[in-house]
């Protein structure tokens, strides 16, 4: 522990070093259901098209917080709207919005004199920069997020498992994914300024679905997943120091790397695993040290 | 079961249509169904089979007249009628194993701050046991058969605990033990005053499990005790007339066999 000793003596290190395995942890989390619903593409589109309402809120000086909530319910709300029209397909709506939207942020910070500067600090993240009030910050809407996770459990599995059942068992099922939505543009807004607006999605769906190479439980899974973001948050920022590379790049490609480690080697699903349990069974079928369940 | 249970809900559907955009899926279905009928919806693919069940389950509000459930007009679902979708809704790689999809059922009567306890896994034991399906209570969904995941949605319904079950396709793609289970469970629930109606497209089947069949094909073109609907008239006007000599055979030996 050495190494966190030495960099924690300044503060804004400790302050990237807290908001980066935050992030990770809560984007792990709520990641699990951007996986399994397959939404991988309505988080990556939700990021970008939150990305007018941030832009918004600081040129009129507003908390950024803000301007990104409203943006992302408008989204959501629109692409509903989209989608129910029948020559509209669902994917189609969320990529006409999300490319609308962002290119409307970009012509707006564009306006501004500091254009490439703050233009470049949204779209990789500045990491450096996170006070200790960004960090509160982050903690407070990471704990709302979790709270929110925790408290409609059953109900998003629910609705992730079986969308039918729940809206016959009298689920709304529109409103639970709008609150989901907003909850997912909450994460995705605490993380801009750990990664950036581009890299945010590997956080939201490379954890999960490594977790998911190594579990066939929804708890387990979410618990990995949350455990496999912090690291990548704690480790990518470690060599993102030490090697000089941006911080955002670097926690995602851990985060990778954790999962093509457990697309390799999962003891259940892994490639190698398969292939060496194949292998042995056809060799020695007595000797198959891999029995099933 | 204890004490006699007080149940009878009666369905009922008055000039009821359903359009989509400019296609119309149902029209003019006026139909009443009472406690312990066994009642099965024959027709072939796009006869707005499924369209109806979610029509009665609330899930699909109609176009044009409407469900009356014990007399009162209803809009949307109604904690009494269960609806057991078809098994093809559902990602079955999805990370959860029996126990958890039963425990599904449950969610209405736990608080969302507590966990599921002893009482609740109790119960999702009680219904597994009478499908046979208490061997795979921790088993992970992705392994079992077709037959075995009917039976676990079959097992969450019971949970569920209604007053009317509507089954989307229950007997297709599963094993005969199975098909045996489930008619066996649906008679057990019918003798209880409960009332079922289950979708599907197997005359053989429609016409040995269920005590009134109804001919659909986007509007009623039969409807009655079993044995007084399977005309060949009405067969060929639901499926068309090529197919109904094939089923025809299909159901004689149907019924001689019963």
């Amino acid at each position: 522990m050495s190494w966190f000793t030495q960099h924690s003596e300044h503060t804004f290190m400790q302050n990237a070093f807290m908001a980066s395995i935050l992030v990770g942890l809560i984007c792990g989390v709520i990641g699990v259901f951007v996986v399994l619903k397959g939404l991988a593409f309505m988080g990556d589109a939700l990021s970008h098209a939150i990305f007018p309402g941030i832009v918004i809120a600081y040129l009129l000086g507003a908390n950024y917080l803000i301007g990104a909530m409203v943006a992302a319910i408008l989204v959501s709300v629109l692409i509903g709207f989209a989608s129910s029209h029948t020559h509209i397909n669902n994917d189609s709506a969320i990529g006409v919005f999300f490319v609308g939207a962002f290119a409307l942020g970009i012509a707006l910070i564009s306006t501004q004199r500091t254009y490439s500067r703050d233009l470049t600090s949204f779209l990789v993240g500045s990491i450096l920069g996170v006070s200790r009030d960004d960090l509160y910050l982050t903690a407070a809407v990471g704990a709302i997020v979790l709270l929110i996770v925790a408290l409609t459990r059953r109900e998003l599995t629910s609705i992730a498992f079986d969308p039918v059942f729940s809206q016959a068992d009298g689920i709304n099922v529109r409103l639970y994914e709008q609150l989901f939505f907003i909850i997912l543009s909450l994460a995705i807004v605490i993380s801009l300024q750990t990664v950036g607006n581009i890299l945010v999605l590997a956080l939201l769906v490379t954890p999960a679905t490594t977790a998911r190479l190594l579990t066939d439980r929804l708890v387990t899974m979410i618990g990995l997943s949350a455990l496999l973001g912090g690291l990548s948050g704690l480790l990518g920022l470690y060599f993102s120091y030490h090697f000089s590379i941006a911080s955002g790049a670097s926690i995602v490609l851990v985060a990778t790397a954790f999962f093509l480690i457990a697309y390799v080697f999962a003891p259940q699903t892994g490639v190698l695993t398969q292939y060496v349990r194949r292998r042995m069974h056809y060799a020695h079928p007595e000797r198959d040290v891999f029995p099933d369940m | 079961m204890t004490a006699p249970e007080k149940s009878a809900t009666r369905i009922e559907t008055q000039d009821l249509s359903v359009h989509f955009e400019d296609r119309s899926a149902l029209n003019a279905i006026d139909l009443s169904l009472s406690p312990g009928e066994i009642v099965a919806l024959v027709g072939p693919n796009g006869a707005g089979k499924s369209t109806l069940m979610r029509v009665l389950a609330g899930m699909l509000p109609p176009s044009h007249g409407r469900v009356l459930v014990d007399g009162q007009a209803s809009h949307g679902p109604n904690a009494c009628i269960i609806y057991v979708p078809q098994r093809s809704a559902v990602d079955w790689t999805f990370p959860i194993d029996v126990t958890e999809v039963v425990l599904l059922a449950r969610r209405k009567a736990r608080s969302r701050l507590l966990p599921y306890g002893g009482a609740d896994r109790e119960a999702a034991l009680r219904v597994l046991t009478s499908v046979g399906m208490e061997p795979f209570a921790h088993v992970q969904i992705s392994r079992l058969s077709g037959g075995q995941q009917q039976r676990v949605f079959l097992a969450r319904a019971l949970l569920q605990n209604g007053d009317v079950y509507l089954l989307d396709e229950p007997f297709t793609g599963v094993d005969v033990p199975t098909q045996d289970v489930v008619v066996e469970v649906l008679r057990e629930l019918a003798s209880r005053g409960k009332t079922i109606v289950f979708a599907t497209h197997d005359l053989h089947q429609a016409f040995t499990s269920s005590n009134r069949v109804i001919l659909l094909n986007r509007t009623i073109i039969a409807d009655g005790p079993t044995s007084e609907v399977a005309t060949d008239a009405n067969l060929r006007a639901t499926f068309g007339g090529t197919s109904s000599m094939f089923d025809l055979v299909d159901l004689m030996n149907g019924t001689a066999q019963r």
